[in-house]
């Protein structure tokens, strides 16, 4: 009988999408990638794969059980967190790091701040952020077929030039997501087509880091698209920077969002100590969604414009 | 005597500085990365906080009003440099590891806060003694946080390692991992329904600074003195309202006993006598 009373605010849009689905697409959408990963670097990473998206679902089952919440498991925005951490993890990690961080971006990132929809950055990245501070060495040490090495923006930062064709398919070291430019293209084509996501922020992320790598970095057609095609930038730029929660709603907020978020990446790239730095760019212009939305807010239809 | 005990009890568990009126959180998360830095910074703090009341409660008669703050300061800040000396004297690798933190007791808020709200309204014993129970509490509160964050940074107690290498989450000695702990155990205080200064247990006041002596800078004083004086008006009277009723009420239960006691004197007396006829 509550349930029938339960008006909400208009607008009354009728809509078939639930978080459900759209949950589900961007899982679908990250398959190509988790595929090409766990061809590429072995059983090892489909364990890492498992063990974090099941991390991340049972603490939010535990946790939301012990504070006697609604259960909202069954809304996949658990496993979506566990998959994006889990290809954001190198291959051959021990399997605890990737446990870890799934408990401290479900419960400390998302659920303390009251779960979805309220959390400030996002959970999966603070969860990454977290284990590469804690866990420096194990989280950089790129592995693959028992041949280690550094991941060529490593290389590039180091001034060496690297092959764009292998990093466009994808047979570089990196983490287990990341590496294969066209398995995500694919994935955020597929995105884009469902309507899950604007190309907005995408495009116009991945752009400033190209313009920003051309004036600041060098004038070279090969060091630019290394950089595009380098390290997480198109994960993180069609499947992270584009959370609903974390990101502005507002079209010319999700311009301005993206133009930040490569210039910060371009920053920590080309200035900063480390040859990545997608993730701190992301979380750190998570922060700055309210300011941004704030700014770009469109006056309300019938509210009066600036006068003349 | 008495009085001396409570001021330790109310510095450790009722008022403790740290955790109940969360003062000095400068100190309390950048120096709580080991535990032997916990406990050296709540003693340096102590030996500052017990000789600052003892000596601006002394002079508290002497010292104008316009100018306290300055005058404490100056009294802080001499003591701070001696025990700055001693630790560099005496424990150079606690000096080292302390660094900037220890100049910085002089501008502790817990130490001027005690200054204003307690040592220059109350005598000299008292004042040590909350001095000495100030120090203690946030030297306990101190090392709780800094043994958390030992054991998990880096996985060791006071220097004793008993965790492997590689299972230390080296977060928690870095600046975030002392918001984390300090908010766990937040957490866990208002759990368990402690008192802190997050779950409303702290009493709220009209007063523009919460009526929270404790806490005072003495800066929102001179705004509130008119509500003060209300407030301590109302309370006066309302004590001796209060008394002279009790005082009232008891004369009135004595009276009404006597003549209860006398009317069943009186039945029984009464009574024999009926029967009789």
């Amino acid at each position: 009988m509550s349930k029938l009373l339960n008006v909400s605010a208009s607008p009354h849009v009728r809509s078939k999408e639930t978080t459900q689905s759209i949950m589900a697409d961007v899982c679908i959408a990250m398959l190509p990638a988790t595929a090409f990963g766990v061809f590429q670097f072995g059983f090892h990473a489909l364990l890492v794969l498992i063990v974090t998206v099941a991390a991340c679902v049972l603490s939010e089952y535990v946790f939301q059980k012990m504070m006697k919440l609604p259960l909202t498991v069954s809304d996949m925005s658990a496993v979506v967190t566990g998959m994006i951490l889990a290809l954001n993890m190198p291959a051959n990690i021990p399997l605890w790091i990737p446990a870890l961080g799934g408990i401290f971006a479900i419960i400390v990132v998302k659920q303390l701040y009251g779960g979805i929809g309220q959390n400030f950055m996002n959970p999966a990245l603070a969860g990454r952020c977290f284990l590469l501070i804690s866990f420096a060495g194990k989280m950089s040490d790129f592995a693959m077929d028992g041949w280690s090495g550094a991941t060529p923006l490593a290389q590039l930062k180091a001034g060496a030039s690297v092959d764009v064709a292998a990093m466009f398919i994808g047979k570089i070291p990196g983490t287990i997501g990341e590496v294969s430019v066209i398995a995500l293209l694919v994935g955020g084509i597929y995105l884009a087509v469902k309507k899950v996501i604007s190309l907005r922020i995408p495009v116009t992320y991945i752009l400033t880091v190209a313009v920003f790598a051309f004036i600041f970095g060098k004038q070279d057609m090969n060091y630019v698209l290394a950089h595009i095609c380098g390290g997480g930038l198109v994960f993180g730029a069609f499947f992270m920077a584009t959370d609903y929660v974390t990101s502005p709603i507002t079209p010319k907020g999700q311009i301005v969002f993206g133009v930040l978020l490569g210039v910060l990446t371009g920053l920590f790239r080309i200035f900063g100590g480390s040859a990545e730095g997608v993730s701190y760019a992301i979380i750190i212009s998570n922060l700055l969604v309210p300011l941004i939305e704030r700014f770009t807010l469109p006056t309300a239809f019938g509210k009066e414009g600036k006068k003349s | 005597m008495n009085k001396c005990i409570e001021r330790i009890y109310n510095g450790i568990i009722k008022e403790n500085p740290t955790f109940v009126l969360m003062l000095g959180m400068c100190p309390t998360l950048a120096v709580t990365t080991t535990a032997t830095n916990g406990v050296g910074m709540g003693l340096s703090t102590t030996a500052v906080l017990v000789f600052s009341n003892l000596i601006i409660s002394a002079l508290r008669k002497i010292i104008p009003d316009r100018v306290r703050i300055p005058a404490y300061i100056v009294i802080v800040a001499s003591l701070v440099t001696i025990v700055q000396l001693l630790l560099q004297a005496f424990v150079p690798s606690l000096y080292s590891s302390l660094g900037i933190f220890i100049p910085l007791i002089v501008v502790n808020c817990i130490i001027l806060g005690r200054a204003e709200a307690y040592a220059a309204k109350n005598g000299p014993l008292e004042s040590a003694f909350d001095g000495i129970g100030m120090g203690l509490g946030f030297t306990v509160g101190l090392t709780c946080i800094a043994i958390v964050r030992e054991i998990l940074g880096a996985g060791a107690v006071f220097g004793f390692e008993f965790i492997p290498e590689d299972f230390r989450i080296t977060i928690f000695g870095l600046a975030p991992g002392a918001f984390f702990v300090l908010a766990g155990l937040t957490a866990l205080q208002n759990k368990f329904k402690a008192p802190s200064a997050t779950n409303g247990s702290v009493p709220q006041s009209a007063l523009a600074c919460g009526g929270n002596c404790a806490s005072c800078s003495g800066a929102s004083c001179m705004s509130n003195h008119a509500a003060l004086e209300v407030v301590r008006e109302k309370a006066e009277a309302d004590a001796a309202a209060a008394k002279k009723a009790a005082a009232e009420k008891a004369a009135a239960a004595k009276k009404a006993a006597a003549e209860k006691a006398a009317a069943e004197k009186a039945a029984g007396q009464d009574a024999p006598a009926a029967k009789k006829d």
